[in-house]
């Protein structure tokens, strides 16, 4: 259990997992997520479910690396192992058939949108994704996208592939020329979930959110992923991830996100220099 | 038996009339002093020596009515036991108290022993009671010392099997029984560690997790299967471990944090007891960065509440380092839910007490970081339902307090998980509690039962071990008779289990 069967890289310090994790993958709805612990000094890090394989006992994530145990994940190789894999966690995204669906998805957020595209694909709705990166060599899962959404329209911060632009002018143009879908749900970094929310919420469109605020035990004991919806606290792992994104306070949010900042710059340095001071030895010992 | 013990001392103390006894001393325990310990979170206690747990025991009048073993919830035999400790015996004593109480170098430590067994004391009321917990802990230390903790022996195998969800003390206690019936027992923990409160809740200053671990160590030992990172619910339900089990034991704790619903509660740097104590007892906060988790460097903290849990949030924000640690208690000090000698550890190591004080809103940063906490004053009026004095508010009397930090901690209520995913499981609407006849331990759904706090709201360690262990006594009928709707426990069925 627990076994890293591939470990492969999608993208600019984008990697994805298959782990084997078989009553996870029996189990596992859209919009699950898995805490996984690395090692015996690790952090409990939420990661969403990307894929899951129930006859394999798979289940696929997808890892950005942008601190310590993110980096750390990147350098593990087949055969290795997590130490802990907990999940499903959170409640499923809730599924209905509405007719048409827009999924908006920025960054490393395209991983936890593919499963929910597909599970809307599957309800019987026409799914439109919007896929945005930063620039062309960060976007991932074009393909998977594209295999499981009716459309794809792809822009890029930069204007290095697809239309140039945010995901936020691309719903907007959708809108604009062919009419307002029945539901939008958006994931990815907290301001383009932000924005999206805004928009929607000016022309009525009912919009899902998956909120990804800092987590712990993720059984609803800690409350530390509490989020605000509509005035009320919510414990994002429980009740969560996913809320109206027209009430959630997303500045609440990525206040309570940023608030180990320096705590994670000094993990992550601490982390990288031990990395360097390990090859030195291992490149010593090879010149020997 | 330990050698260097003064065994004509043993005889002089062992002769001695009642009249002696009770002219002498409460024997005190080291401990570490209030600025050494301050930096560490090695337990504060020692421990008694050999000499002194003699003394004690020697205090004792061997009570023909003794009043301790009814103020104990789970009667463990105390004057058995520390007879046997003033004779030098201490193998003999151990085993008196493991009679009844399996884990006692945890009760010898978290007991409230002041509002149970010592409470009960004949000596309590003429001056001070025999020091029944030092004791307990004593015997109990020694025996893990000696390497002479042994494995409870196991019954024939029955066939049958109970699926236990939850590693806290009940989870661990009925496991332990229902293994020396000869049923196999699965233990589903949540967590990647076991013993629930034991290991992420209370400090190691209070309770050490390598005697935590000694525990668990014996349950597997006996042959219990536990599976980690189970969160039942999620990955499977209730109903559906009945498919595989004959029986099911619900321990799954009141771990949902309360908050208060103030102004602000969501500000950074506002924490629920519950998280704080669980970074830094289960993840290790306090050695980061060598463990990844971090916890917030706080210098001014303000704790809300009054009871244990906030003790040991105080407690602990004195070792991260924090220069001012506030505890801010809406009664007064008399009314504090806490055990009195948390009380008294927490003043010497310097924890500023703002009793009859009360939060009324957090105010922030840019940042949306916690900086000031806006109280208001407190008097106590008349009596309220609990028989305490009602605190209200005075009028105009609002202030602020700078701090960086805040942990509430003010209560947990049963986690909602497992009643909210399974089927025709009755529950107290109003305290989420699990509805379970105390006696049998049975709930309303068939082959189910349940104890420990889930059973019955937050309480102690001691009475979800007694639920444990009645609820053992209760599923061994059920398995044996296959007869759900019962009352009361047949006679037979109360007796055995025990020792
Ligand atoms: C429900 C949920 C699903 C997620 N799914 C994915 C995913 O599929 N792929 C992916 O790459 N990332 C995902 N994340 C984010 C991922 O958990 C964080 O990037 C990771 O924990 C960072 O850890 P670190 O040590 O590498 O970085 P750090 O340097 O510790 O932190 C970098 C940033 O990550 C966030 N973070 C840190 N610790 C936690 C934590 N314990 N819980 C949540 N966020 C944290 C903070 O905002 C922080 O500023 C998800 C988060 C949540 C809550
Ligand atoms: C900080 C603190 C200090 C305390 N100090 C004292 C003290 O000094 N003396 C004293 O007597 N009492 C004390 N208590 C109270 C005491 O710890 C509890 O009453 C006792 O631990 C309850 O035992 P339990 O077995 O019912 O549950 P818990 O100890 O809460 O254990 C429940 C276990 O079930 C697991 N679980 C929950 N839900 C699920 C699920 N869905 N699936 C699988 N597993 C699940 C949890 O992870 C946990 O491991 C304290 C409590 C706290 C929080
Ligand atoms: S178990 Fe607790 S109440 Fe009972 S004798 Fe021991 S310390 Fe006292
Ligand atoms: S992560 Fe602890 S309650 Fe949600």
């Amino acid at each position: 259990m627990n076994e890293i069967l591939e470990n492969v890289v999608l993208a600019d310090s984008v990697n994805r997992y298959l782990v084997a994790a078989p009553k996870i993958a029996a189990r596992r709805k859209a919009g699950q997520f898995v805490i996984v612990r690395i090692d015996e000094f690790g952090e409990r890090i939420p990661l969403t479910i990307a894929d899951a394989d129930p006859e394999q006992g798979t289940i696929t994530l997808v890892v950005q690396a942008v601190g310590k145990s993110t980096a750390q994940m990147a350098t593990l190789k087949p055969g290795d192992r997590l130490l802990d894999v907990v999940g499903p966690l959170g409640a499923p995204t809730h599924i209905e058939r509405v007719g048409t669906v827009a999924v908006v998805a920025g960054g490393i957020g395209i991983a936890p949108a593919h499963p929910v595209a597909q599970a809307f694909k599957q309800a019987g709705n026409t799914v439109i994704a919007i896929l945005g990166a930063r620039s062309k060599n960060l976007l991932i899962m074009e393909d998977e996208m594209r295999r499981a959404a009716d459309e794809v329209i792809v822009c890029t911060d930069d204007g290095s592939y697809g239309c140039p632009g945010l995901v936020t002018h691309v719903l907007n143009d959708l809108i604009d020329t062919r009419g307002k879908p029945d539901q939008v749900f958006a994931v990815g970094p907290v301001p383009m979930m932000k924005y999206v929310s805004l928009l929607t919420r000016e022309y009525g469109i009912p919009t899902m959110v998956s909120l990804n605020p800092i987590m712990m035990d993720g059984t609803g004991m800690c409350g530390g992923c509490r989020v605000t919806i509509g005035g009320h606290t919510k414990f994002a792992c429980v009740e969560g991830p996913d809320f109206d994104g027209h009430l959630v306070d997303f500045d609440e949010l990525m206040q309570r996100q940023a608030f180990y900042k320096e705590q994670e710059r000094v993990a992550y340095e601490r982390y990288v220099q031990r990395c360097r001071s390990q090859e030195h030895i291992a490149q010593a010992n090879q010149s020997l | 038996m330990d050698q260097e013990l003064d065994r004509n001392e043993i005889e002089r103390l062992y002769n001695l009339k009642a009249k002696e006894r009770m002219q002498i001393e409460r024997q005190p325990m080291p401990e570490q002093e209030p600025d050494v310990r301050r930096a560490n979170f090695s337990e504060v206690p020692f421990g008694y020596f050999p000499m002194a747990a003699i003394v004690e025991a020697n205090r004792c009048i061997q009570c023909k009515k003794p009043t301790c073993v009814i103020g104990c919830p789970v009667g463990v035999n105390i004057p058995g036991f520390v007879r046997r400790i003033a004779e030098g015996d201490f193998e003999g004593a151990i085993h008196v108290i493991k009679e009844t109480n399996m884990l006692p170098a945890i009760c010898g430590r978290v007991c409230p022993q002041e509002q149970q067994c010592e409470e009960a004391c004949v000596l309590a009321k003429k001056g001070q009671a025999v020091a029944i917990g030092r004791l307990e802990r004593f015997a109990a230390d020694w025996e893990r010392e000696h390497g002479l903790a042994d494995v409870p022996p196991i019954g024939a195998d029955t066939g049958k099997s109970v699926g236990v969800v939850g590693s806290g003390p009940a989870g661990l206690t009925v496991a332990i029984d229902l293994r020396r019936a000869g049923h196999a027992v699965t233990i589903y923990e949540a967590l990647h560690l076991p013993g629930g409160v034991l290991m992420y809740g209370i400090p190691e200053f209070r309770l050490p997790k390598a005697i935590v671990n000694a525990e668990v160590d014996v349950v597997q030992q006996m042959g219990v299967d536990i599976e980690y990172n189970t969160i039942i619910g999620q990955i499977e339900t209730v109903d559906e471990l009945l498919d595989r089990h004959d029986a099911v034991f619900l321990g799954t704790g009141a771990g949902l944090p309360w908050f208060m619903d103030l102004p602000g509660e969501n500000l950074c740097g506002v924490y629920s007891a519950n998280e704080y104590l669980t970074r830094c007892n289960l993840m290790r906060a306090y050695d980061f960065p060598n463990y990844d988790t971090p916890i917030a460097a706080s210098e001014r903290i303000a704790v809300v509440g009054g009871g244990n849990v906030a003790m040991d949030v105080a407690r602990t924000a004195v070792r991260l380092g924090a220069e001012e640690v506030y505890l801010i208690y809406r009664r007064s000090e008399a009314e504090m839910p806490a055990r009195l000698e948390e009380i008294h550890h927490a003043k010497q190591e310097g924890v500023i007490l703002k009793l009859l004080h009360n939060p009324v809103r957090y105010i922030g940063d840019e940042q949306g970081r916690v900086c000031q906490v806006e109280c208001v004053r407190m008097e106590l009026g008349e009596p309220d339902a609990s028989g305490r004095r009602r605190p209200v508010v005075v009028e105009g009397s609002e202030h602020t307090i700078d701090v960086d930090t805040v942990v509430v901690a003010i209560g947990n209520g049963p986690n909602p998980l497992v009643p909210r995913t399974t089927d025709n499981l009755e529950v107290d609407p109003k305290r989420g509690t699990v509805v379970t006849n105390l006696n049998t331990m049975r709930t309303s759904k068939r082959g189910v039962f349940a104890g420990g706090d889930i059973a019955v709201g937050a309480a102690t360690v001691i009475l979800a071990m007694g639920h444990g262990r009645q609820a053992a006594r209760s599923i061994n009928h059920f398995l044996a008779t296959g007869v759900w709707d019962i009352d009361e426990l047949p006679e037979a069925f109360r007796e055995n289990g025990a020792g």
